[in-house]
């Protein structure tokens, strides 16, 4: 697994499986196959997909300890990235299909309806996570502080977690909230519990020496 | 390649030559009077299948013709939505929450026998069975806009006749001022009866008046066939110019009341969906607006909403029923 990783294919082997998803939405508006309201469809699966790669970028860092590979982490950057990528076709399906691209209508949309200014804020808090992820913006703002402004990523998830409890809050209908917010809670509770054990061993070493 | 010269007759026929269009239109009224029986019992069912062919039948289930209503208001000129998308993209939540389960789902759905029981404030309270509900009054068609409280849109042809025509058969007490719909709540057919979403059986409400207004349908069938059973088999309501789940499905009780009687939708989420729930672009859902609306198979994916219409373009009919209300307050 861990030479697999290291193969000089691995990384765009996962690139294309992430666009997979785009692919099959983009065959599906193109053949008109995505059921009677393709407008709903795209946008609703768009936010289906930033979930779920939010998710998955969450839990490289807790794979990554608990199965010791480190390898994973060289591919934390596009994941992340793809994050981003699928949050702006949710906001331009949004804008396009629903709004018509009438930015004054979108503002007013965005400030009127919490449940969009949830998801609206999600969006710009990640814009420049996305915004940081090259090499040269790392150095330029030093290990620390780029970590610093990565956290961020932990109030986005609860604000995308949010956004989509809201959305389904009218008809009742939690159970697929259930299961991210689940996914979501384990990933961050991983990170709490995995802190506090590093911090309850380190007075300890510090008594032995 | 033949080129035709433009000025030619035959490309370009005089006015003359044209059927003025009281005459066209003459030979619908004629189908229809014919339809109605005053041609003879004999050519009333022929003419009756012109006079309902407008709406294609898809020929998917038993026919259910209908003569065009004569009722106000009860045939919109907007192009009809494809039967695919009327018949698959539903909401009908004992089937599931999402509108493409209850296609998937409803199969399950026992619509024979089945009766309806009439209760509460009337004088001829009783159980009538499909059969004999069906034969209570003349089945007509009629072309509704339907607008769901999510935003989409389309144009139906239902067939059916006016729910007054029952309500006067079961002569309402004086003290009689609503009329509850309760849906069918069978668990062992409808498998999402007891999930949490709603409280069951699926209950919908309107005052006497809306009750009893004309455009307000017992409703039976669709596109010239009886109705599928993910659109409410085998009897439902529908009540155009209310948000689409005003119009219960699959109903299975009728009961008059004197108070307002507590609606599913109301109880599951009281500050977004009001007892009267009647299309109004100027009141917005708490989480979207409802200025405008997407009608389904029409509208292609980068043309801009259209604007909906107050009472979904029914104000004419049935505005005067809620005149010095406030709307705002009354949504």
């Amino acid at each position: 697994m861990r030479k697999l990783l290291m193969h000089p294919l691995a990384k765009p082997v996962v690139f294309v499986l992430c666009l997979l998803p785009f692919v099959w939405l983009f065959y599906g508006a193109a053949t008109n196959n995505l059921g009677a309201n393709p407008a709903e469809y795209l946008i609703r699966s768009t936010g289906d997909w930033t979930l779920r790669f939010l998710c998955i970028v969450l839990a490289v860092t807790p794979l990554r300890v608990m199965t010791s590979t480190p390898q994973l982490a060289r591919l934390r950057r596009m994941l992340g990235l793809f994050v981003y990528f699928y949050v702006v076709l949710h906001l331009l399906s949004y804008s396009w299909f629903d709004m018509g691209f009438d930015v004054p209508d979108i503002a007013k949309d965005i400030a009127k309806r919490p449940f969009i200014l949830v998801g609206f804020s999600a969006f710009v808090l990640l814009t420049p996570l996305a915004a940081t992820s090259f090499n040269r913006a790392i150095k330029a703002l030093g290990g620390k502080r780029w970590q610093l402004l990565h956290r961020l990523v932990y109030p986005i998830a609860g604000l995308g977690l949010l956004h989509f409890f809201w959305m389904r809050a009218g008809k009742n209908n939690f159970g697929e909230v259930a299961v991210y917010a689940a996914i979501v809670v384990l990933l961050l509770g991983w990170r709490v519990a995995h802190f506090l054990k590093k911090n309850r061993l380190k007075p300890s070493k510090l008594a032995d020496t | 390649m033949l080129i035709l010269p433009t000025d030619q007759g035959f490309n370009h026929p005089l006015g003359s030559e044209i059927t003025p269009r009281e005459v066209y239109a003459g030979r619908r009224d004629m189908l229809r009077l014919m339809a109605g029986g005053a041609a003879g019992a004999a050519l009333a069912g022929w003419a009756a299948r012109d006079a309902w062919a407008q709406s294609v039948r898809p020929h998917k289930l038993a026919a259910l013709p209908g003569v065009k209503s004569a009722v106000a208001g009860a045939v919109v000129m907007d192009k009809l939505t494809d039967y695919k998308d009327a018949s698959s993209y539903n909401n009908f939540y004992e089937f599931g929450t999402d509108k493409g389960d209850p296609v998937k789902n409803a199969h399950t759905l026992k619509t024979t026998p089945w009766t309806v029981e009439i209760e509460g404030l009337v004088k001829k309270p009783g159980k009538y069975t499909l059969e004999d509900l069906v034969k209570l009054s003349a089945q007509e068609e009629r072309v509704y806009r339907l607008r769901c409280v999510e935003g989409w849109s389309m144009v139906i042809p239902w067939v059916g006749y006016s729910l007054s025509e029952l309500i006067k058969r079961v002569e309402p007490l004086g003290s009689a001022k609503y009329v509850e719909f309760l849906t069918l709540a069978d668990p062992k057919t409808m498998p999402f009866v007891g999930s949490a979403v709603l409280d069951w059986p699926y209950a919908e409400g309107l005052r006497m008046d809306e009750a009893m207004h004309p455009l307000t349908l017992l409703s039976f069938g669709m596109y010239g066939e009886v109705l599928p059973k993910q659109n409410g088999a085998p009897v439902r309501l529908v009540v155009p110019w209310k948000y689409g789940f005003k119009s219960a499905k699959s109903i299975v009780k009728i009961r008059f009341t004197e108070k307002q009687p507590a609606t599913a939708w109301n109880k599951a989420a009281r500050q977004e969906y009001g007892f009267y729930s009647n299309v109004n672009p100027n009141v917005d859902h708490p989480r979207w607006s409802q200025a405008t609306e997407r009608r389904i198979g029409e509208d292609g994916l980068f043309a801009k909403k259209r604007k909906t219409l107050m009472f979904n373009g029914y104000e004419a009919q049935v505005g005067q029923l809620y005149a010095g209300m406030d709307l705002k307050a009354n949504y």
